[in-house]
């Protein structure tokens, strides 16, 4: 094949210059070439999570950039109040489901991409789903969501110290091993305001290492809301957190959860308000302002999300071609005084719970799987419930569905030891629930169990501990 | 007026009725369709503007099928103007879509008063000349315009127009206005007519705490000499003074006055950004002056006069810890004065419109009242001529920018999206554009960029050579994540200067894709 300018007019004509001269500011493993363009094209796998107002941007930029293999996963449906900046999406389309809209739209438009959509919640995938593809790229609009994301993909880091082959050495540094690392890049927007990150587990800060840049939600004292509210959203809340579950133990709604999708609701809720309002004498309780209040409704409009989604899809395409030097590592946008865009570079809490080698949990050979798991609702860093746990893949006890809590309901009586295989020491993954902030979540956790005198462990020190 | 439409709830959450029917009112005029430029109108369609016209001449090759979401298959060999206005005019029914299939240099050569028609140009992927000559036509037909370039993983954004004036800044941190350390009669009264020392616990911490801190500034300056604290420990003492007065723990309202204190050490008056606005010479109005300029002196009489060295009152207050009925009545007293303040405001408007031989009538109240609210917080932006910055940059921030480690990645983009222009002038292609003439363009393309930087006046300043070389791997290669990038930004800015909410940007945007270290340069 010539290397001039070929005769044959590419549609990659642009990429190309990217993807086949070499460069000085590039990765350290580049290597330019048109074989470097169809491996992408045609092998280099992208989940995008969240297909709304960044999952559309991402699909169209990153098929764009040259990726001609994306799945799609996202549990909503088209919404009007998306057709603002999701583009992807028409009137007609509304009530359909957003993963497999936005997959169609895309394949339409661009030949030669294939993309898969799933319509389901991240949660309802296996593991080993997220394990298939090179990159994943987030467009979520939740804390809870991300968090999950990030606990799935840093789960697939192992370690020197803990590699499933026992030949290897024992490696003092614990540093993960390369073909491990799951690399996520994540966006997020509010308004004039986004981010763009890049996340190498191990390498590079997680989500969890750096969840204090997230406040938690504000909160109005419920004696305010009750007997001293002073503003309209006092007000909505009042109605939406108090008198509706008053009203529901009186069986005016036939005992129904609040649903604010549910136009009725959320009329009850206004007029409710409405009503508090003018009795204490506030001002600016609205319908609109009400959905605002209950829903969280955060602001959105198509720039921000363009401007974002680029930047991830520009960071996903140098970690899968190394094209160019990389984001290092969080970069925030603000474009509502001026222009403001910083690049931060956040380091790993090295004792992250979840991407960091794992907490070390050291026990007896006697201690059985039930024992072990009051030791993790004990254990302070933990304080994990409702544990399910697997070792390799292996279901050791599950809390749910019903089939498979009995299955492994007997092993609750068996020694760890024996169910880990005699192993001296090996990573377990333990999912169930914890505390944050004073709620109830749920949680995915990497263990490093070792097991007291064994052959071959002697020196408990490794890097963290417990 | 039509009924607002749900789709745009979003960003009616934003910008409210008022900017939406601004962007529906208004028309964009789009030069050259590639990836930049469609991004940019794509997010503004969807926002709803009014009408756009895309003018470009080429046709759609194969190659744009790889870049550009807004062509397809059955587009290849039609007028690229064309399938970009179509496709965007499926995006949003209510949006006028038109297209001119002619190259936006010859419109620029032949037909400068084409662009009057517009509200606003957005010029993308033009070189340096065409820049100068399209600038001075818009600045002449007072049309706003907006330049956006993607060039490899490198861009550029630039507004440019004469001048810009914001009332609706809607800053995301700013001072209330609370006039803790400056009340007026009516909140003097109220305070005194609220007892700290009341006995009954709940209404001890109930007591909303702009009311605790008036008594106590008003206290102290007794004992001061009509002198508020400023010195740190007068500072520490006064907050010591809050401290004593807690009954107990929980008083939440205490511990607010304390947090607050500082809203009282604030200076009186206002702030130096305003004073600019205010002695800036467009401030003597005469039938010429915009509503704003108008509106500025109207307020600088304000503060001269009744409002003692103050603005007109915003007048809203923040939720705190109180009874109802003492927020609400507090609440009360600020709606009022700012009431009162409008008034005067109102009459001073009219009273200068008069005398400049305009209809007293023709600033709407609202805009008043909108403009007496936000009185601290006006902006005015200015932008330089494009030849002006072109011909005779800002020496000593130049020269700044290119010895900062943190932008001279960005400066030296900066000079070399100039120097490329300059390259493809002398040689009728951009470095690197083809295949087989890279190494040769090198120093080609290298020696564009020193004389360059010798015209400016920075003599023997080296422009790192791994940048002179991507530029040239580069090849003008316009990629679609740097395109959607770079016309993301160009159309938020948009946003701004047609809403006249928020502020936009001030200088040119260099976007740097390599580390994604971007910088605003100031030249």
């Amino acid at each position: 094949m010539a290397e001039t300018a070929a005769t044959q007019p590419s549609r990659s004509r642009d990429l190309d210059k990217l993807l086949l001269r070499p460069g000085n500011l590039v990765g350290p493993r580049f290597e330019p070439s048109a074989q470097l363009r169809d491996d992408v094209q045609n092998h280099a796998r992208v989940l995008v999570v969240g297909a709304g107002g960044l999952g559309c941007e991402l699909l169209k930029d990153l098929a764009l950039s040259g990726f001609h293999n994306l799945d799609v996963i996202d549990m909503d449906r088209i919404e009007v109040t998306n057709l603002n900046r999701q583009f992807l999406f028409r009137v007609e389309d509304v009530g359909k489901p957003k993963a497999e809209v936005a997959a169609k739209r895309v394949m339409e438009r661009i030949s030669g991409v294939n993309i898969v959509p799933h319509f389901c919640r991240i949660e309802d995938k296996d593991i080993d789903f997220y394990n298939d593809f090179m990159i994943i790229a987030l467009g979520l609009d939740s804390v809870e969501a991300r968090s999950y994301i990030n606990n799935v993909a840093c789960s697939f880091l192992a370690s020197v110290f803990f590699s499933p082959c026992h030949e290897i050495e024992y490696d003092s540094d614990d540093n993960p091993l390369e073909e491990t690392i799951k690399p996520m890049v994540d966006g997020g927007t509010e308004g004039f305001k986004g981010h763009a990150r890049v996340i190498l587990p191990g390498v590079t800060p997680c989500f969890e290492c750096t969840i204090w840049l997230f406040p938690p939600q504000v909160k109005f004292p419920l004696c305010t809301l009750a007997e001293t509210p002073r503003t309209a959203a006092h007000c909505i809340e009042y109605a939406h957190l108090i008198k509706w579950n008053e009203v529901v133990h009186n069986f005016a709604h036939g005992g129904t959860a609040f649903d604010p999708d549910n136009p009725q609701h959320m009329k009850w809720v206004y007029d409710e308000a409405a009503k508090r309002a003018e009795l204490f004498g506030i001002p600016g309780v609205t319908y609109s302002f009400t959905q605002g209040v209950v829903k969280n409704i955060i602001p959105a409009i198509a720039s921000t999300n363009a401007i974002i989604s680029a930047a991830c899809t520009l960071e996903t395409l140098k970690i899968a071609t190394e094209c160019s030097k990389t984001m290092s590592n969080y970069l925030t946008y603000n474009g509502s005084e001026g222009l403001h865009t910083k690049v931060a570079e956040f380091e790993r809490d090295k004792d992250c719970l979840v991407c960091g080698p794992g907490v070390l949990i050291e026990v007896d050979t006697s201690v059985t799987l039930q024992k072990f798991m009051n030791l993790l609702e004990e254990h302070p860093k933990l304080q994990l419930t409702k544990a399910s746990i697997t070792h390799r893949g292996k279901n050791l006890y599950m809390q749910a569905p019903p089939v498979l809590e009995e299955m492994t309901r007997s092993n609750l009586s068996l020694p760890l030891f024996e169910l880990m295989g005699k192993l001296s020491k090996d990573v377990i993954h333990v999912n169930g629930m914890t505390n944050k902030n004073n709620q109830k979540v749920s949680c995915l956790r990497k263990l490093r169990v070792t097991f007291k005198g064994v052959d071959g462990v002697t020196d408990m020190d490794t890097a963290g501990g417990a | 007026m039509a009924e607002p439409k749900v789709k745009y709830d979003r960003q009616l959450r934003i910008w409210g009725e008022q900017g939406q029917a601004a962007l529906e009112k208004s028309s964009i005029c789009l030069l050259n369709c590639g990836p930049t430029g469609s991004e940019t109108l794509k997010n503004l369609v969807l926002g709803g503007i009014g009408s756009i016209t895309v003018v470009d001449g080429s046709k759609v090759e194969v190659g744009d099928l790889g870049n550009n979401f807004l062509v397809d298959e059955s587009s290849v060999g039609q007028s690229k103007a064309k399938c970009v206005s179509s496709f965007l005019q499926e995006l949003n029914d209510s949006v006028k879509a038109k297209f001119v299939e002619e190259y936006p240099e010859a419109l620029i050569e032949t037909n400068p008063s084409f662009f009057s028609q517009f509200t606003l140009v957005i010029a993308t992927q033009l070189v340096e000349s065409s820049m100068i000559k399209l600038d001075r036509i818009c600045r002449e037909a007072n049309v706003i315009l907006i330049f956006a370039r993607s060039y490899g993983l490198t861009g550029f954004v630039r507004i440019s127009l004469k001048e810009h004036t914001v009332i609706e800044s809607k800053p995301e941190h700013f001072l209330d206005d609370l006039r803790l350390n400056n009340p007026w009669l009516e909140l003097k009264s109220f305070a005194d007519s609220i007892d700290l020392t009341v006995q009954d616990p709940v209404a001890h911490k109930h007591i909303p705490y702009v009311v605790i801190l008036v008594k106590m500034a008003d206290e102290w300056a007794k004992s001061h000499g009509g002198k508020l604290p400023s010195t740190r420990e007068q500072k520490k003492e006064f907050k010591d003074l809050l401290k004593a007065r807690m009954v107990s723990q929980d008083e939440d309202n205490y511990k607010e006055a304390i947090e607050a204190s500082f809203k009282v050490f604030a200076p009186r008056g206002i702030s130096l950004d305003l004073q600019r606005i205010l002695n800036d010479s467009s401030s003597e109005v005469d039938s010429n002056s915009s509503d704003f300029w108008v509106l500025v002196a109207a307020l600088k009489e304000f503060i001269a006069n009744e409002g003692g060295g103050e603005a007109p009152l915003e007048g809203s207050i923040p939720d705190m810890t109180s009874s109802t009925e003492q927020y609400i009545n507090l609440q009360n007293i600020y709606l009022a004065k700012a009431e009162a303040d409008f008034l005067v405001m109102e009459q001073l408007v009219r009273s200068i419109l008069k005398k400049i031989g305009r209809d007293s009538n023709s600033i709407p109240k609202a805009t008043i009242r909108s403009f007496c609210k936000n009185a601290r917080k006006l902006r005015v932006c200015r932008y330089r001529s494009i030849e002006d910055e072109f011909n005779s940059p800002n020496l000593p921030e130049l020269q700044k920018y290119l010895t900062d480690e943190d932008s001279s990645i960005a400066v030296g983009i900066y000079i070399l999206l100039r120097a490329v222009d300059r390259f493809a002038a002398n040689y009728n292609s951009f470095p690197g554009q083809f295949d087989s003439a890279t190494d040769e363009d090198i120093p080609r393309l290298k020696s564009a960029a020193i004389s360059l930087l010798s015209d400016l006046g920075c003599n023997g300043t080296a422009l790192a050579e791994d940048l002179i070389n991507e530029m040239c791997r580069f090849g003008a290669a316009e990629l679609h994540a740097v395109a959607a990038l770079v016309g993301g930004i160009a159309s938020q800015e948009v946003i701004k200067l047609i809403t006249r909410q928020f502020v936009p940007m001030s200088g040119t945007y260099i976007f740097n894709g390599i580390d994604h270290k971007s910088q605003l340069l100031s030249l």
